[in-house]
């Protein structure tokens, strides 16, 4: 397998990088004290392309592939690991409209979503509802040409803001089988939504609640046939993982950077802390590590573009490793920074607590671990 | 086993703190307002000088007896077992073995019983780990009192604190023999409380950095001799590491139990989470990390308590157990999914206020250093 990026990745990652360090950077320690959603920011990197990375072109997106994204996504995240993560989701749930919805969605939403006019939340998991999706309860219920929704999903990135939720909604009877996706737009009678959750990191994106009461959806914003969500939910997370672990990677590179920089000024014991060799040892082991994530990060994305017929268990083994080494690199780097490192004056505390909830969502690792045993004892190819 | 005095304290200290500390954590964690009227709680009920002597106020308890309070009180809030650690040691270690008669009496006393909170002015912004690098000057003046000046980094209680030890260079041709030890009364003009830190956890115990202007004090503010200071300052090593070892077991047992309680309850693939293996193992790991922590906090303390030099094995407890607290609450949080990296239940709190224990009185990088020199020299 060839490693190197080609002209074309190199200029996009050029792009993203220059781009993240002008306008997410210098903000992004204030938009995590200030909870602030940066919606002119947003908008800047949906010009450059990263609204709609994956759509397709006719639709006003940038028609890249998935490795493309996951080396986009790093370096938006090496900027601003929150935001990054809210552009990843709006990149899946614009994607599945793409991929799976009929022309006239696609052209109703796909051009405002691409430039982030609008913006865009995924709905799949419920109060009861994380690891075990297929168990969901929202209720979708035909009336006519509309569904009448009942139900409530929660942890929704953009949750209260966005103006299109991709929502999975049970149509038929028990497990994966009965679930549909539905667009619903803001503004549609019966949806509200919950308070604004307050949380460990992740602050310049709002998470909330979203509820359905009595809410009526046309049956012309279902995204694929009815029965097909579940599906459409799976082959969104292959590539959502691939992005957080992108965004797990900006963090971690962001971080080890900074305790870099950090360990070739400070002094004690009369020299640079960088010239104590369990300074040295520690960044050497933060940067093999990172580079390890990055590879299988890169692997993931080119089989999922290829199709690869194991490209779920390549992702998953992807995400779990990806976010746990993004998540310890940069708590090492705030070891490397001893108090200031537990400080708001330095950036990495925010690193650490961004980079923490991706060890969570877009199915738990230990939900990669599930998907991965499965694939193993089925026998599948160990390479 | 305990003794039914050690027993008393510990049992003791977790109804008072599962009473009245754990329920309002949460919101002081919002605020960061420091909670006076708990800090007189703890005063009243003798955890603000376990280990000094009843005639000097304190509640005449041994180190194991400490080491038991001081999880309880962390289980409740962290932040506030911080300002109980400090208080007892170093501040009021420190005065009970090096103060004078007119300096217990002034400061140890009121200390002990926690009407004031001491702060220790050890660090500065560029001497961490390296506390020989302190550059605070004191200057003697021509009727033997001095004049401090110079900026003191992470001080905990800097802006609550009746009383500061400080250190400062007052030879700077003697090295660490140059350094000496203040007692500093925080109202004296030339104490300024620069900034109180905005920081990841510990939130409603205050951070401060401390800047001494021009600070004038009399000859009878030195704690033991001139040049002392460098030993006052190791002088408490022991029992401060054993104090955070134990502050770190008992916001791992916090987390922990708030993650039994979720896999008891929280149902996914029919049935409850705790009767998936992945989960209940888990559980299993982080129960046996708590329990060998514990030991080795406990190891110690008895140690310290039969006037044994223990500075390895405190090392050691601080070292191991503030890295599983870490884990343990890191694997809290997993146990909780979502919900664990939400502000509705305690343990994303108790992470973000457990990760300073790898950082303060020592990094772990530090320990490891102790420990080694122990290895190498025995």
């Amino acid at each position: 397998m060839d490693f190197s990026l080609s002209e074309d990745q190199r200029a996009f990652q050029e792009t993203a990088r220059s781009f993240a360090a002008e306008h997410f950077a210098p903000n992004a320690a204030r938009w995590d004290e200030d909870k602030i959603f940066p919606e002119a920011e947003l908008r800047l990197a949906a010009e450059l392309g990263f609204g709609g990375i994956y759509v397709r072109d006719e639709v006003g997106g940038s028609g890249l592939s998935r490795l493309d994204a996951a080396i986009i996504f790093e370096e938006l995240s090496a900027g601003c690991t929150s935001t990054a993560a809210y552009i990843s989701i709006h990149n899946m749930a614009s994607w599945m409209i793409d991929r799976f919805g009929d022309d006239d969605l696609r052209r109703r939403f796909l051009p405002d979503l691409c430039a982030m006019r609008r913006f865009a939340s995924y709905c799949l998991t419920e109060p009861g509802a994380g690891s075990d999706a297929a168990s969901l309860r929202t209720r979708a219920v035909r009336d006519g040409d509309h569904y009448v929704l009942n139900g409530t999903k929660a942890f929704i990135s953009g949750g209260g803001r966005s103006d299109i939720y991709v929502a999975m909604v049970r149509t038929g009877g028990e497990g994966p089988k009965g679930i549909s996706c539905l667009v619903i737009e803001a503004g549609t009678p019966g949806l509200s939504f919950g308070a604004q959750e307050r949380k460990l990191g992740w602050n310049s994106q709002p998470t909330a609640m979203v509820i359905f009461e009595d809410c009526r959806v046309p049956v012309a914003n279902r995204v694929g046939a009815e029965g097909d969500g579940f599906k459409i939910a799976m082959a969104g997370l292959d590539g959502g993982r691939i992005n957080i672990g992108a965004c797990s990677l900006g963090a971690a590179r962001a971080a080890l950077t900074q305790a870099r920089d950090y360990v070739g000024t400070r002094q004690q014991f009369g020299q640079p802390i960088s010239g104590f060799q369990a300074t040295q040892f520690r960044l050497a082991d933060m940067a093999t590590e990172l580079e390890a994530a990055r590879l299988m990060i890169r692997q993931a994305a080119a089989k999922l573009d290829a199709r690869d017929p194991e490209a779920t268990m390549f992702c998953a083994m992807a995400k779990r490793f990806a976010t746990d080494v993004g998540f310890n690199v940069c708590n090492d780097a705030l070891q490397l920074h001893g108090g200031y490192g537990y400080l708001k004056d330095y950036p990495v505390e925010r690193h650490l607590r961004d980079a923490r909830v991706h060890q969570i969502l877009e199915g738990t690792n230990e939900i990669m671990r599930v998907i991965i045993a499965r694939r193993l004892l089925a026998g599948a190819n160990l390479g | 086993m305990l003794t039914e005095d050690q027993s008393m304290i510990r049992d003791m200290a977790r109804s008072f703190a599962a009473e009245e500390l754990a329920p309002g954590a949460a919101e002081r964690d919002r605020t960061a307002a420091v909670p006076r009227h708990l800090l007189d709680r703890m005063g009243e009920l003798g955890l603000m000088g376990m280990c000094v002597p009843e005639e000097f106020g304190g509640a005449g308890a041994d180190y194991l007896s400490y080491a038991l309070a001081l999880e309880e009180i962390a289980a409740g809030d962290g932040a506030l077992s911080t300002v109980m650690s400090v208080n007892n040691a170093p501040v009021c270690a420190a005065l009970l073995r090096y103060g004078s008669k007119a300096q217990q009496e002034r400061f140890l006393v009121p200390c002990a019983k926690g009407e004031i909170i001491g702060a220790f002015c050890l660090t500065e912004p560029q001497a961490g780990s390296d506390a020989s690098a302190l550059k605070t000057r004191a200057v003697r003046k021509a009727d033997g009192g001095w004049v401090i000046n110079g900026v003191k980094q992470f001080i905990t209680s800097g802006s609550i604190a009746g009383v500061a030890l400080v250190f400062a260079v007052t030879d700077p041709a003697a090295g660490k023999k140059g350094i000496s030890c203040f007692v500093v009364p925080t109202d004296a003009k030339g104490y300024v409380v620069a900034s109180i830190e905005k920081k990841l956890g510990q939130r409603c115990s205050d951070t401060c950095q401390i800047l001494f202007e021009d600070l004038e004090v009399g000859p009878e503010a030195l704690l033991g001799d001139e040049g002392d200071g460098y030993r006052i300052a190791l002088a408490n090593l022991e029992t401060g590491r054993i104090g955070i070892a134990a502050q770190a077991v008992g916001m791992a047992r916090a987390a922990f139990d708030a993650a039994v309680d979720y896999a008891q309850q929280r149902e996914a693939f029919g049935v409850k989470i705790m009767q998936h293996q992945a989960v209940a193992f888990r559980l299993a790991d982080m129960a046996t990390q708590i329990e060998a922590a514990r030991m080795l906090v406990h190891n110690a303390a008895r140690l310290k308590d039969q006037r044994i030099p223990c500075l390895k094995e405190a090392s050691m407890a601080k070292l191991f157990s503030s890295e599983i607290a870490e884990k343990v609450c890191s694997d809290a949080i997993q146990t909780l999914g979502g919900y664990g990296y939400l502000a509705d239940f305690p343990v994303e709190r108790i992470y973000r206020d457990v990760r300073v224990c790898q950082i303060y009185e020592g990094t772990s990088d530090v320990q490891r250093l102790v420990i080694s020199r122990a290895l190498a020299a025995s």
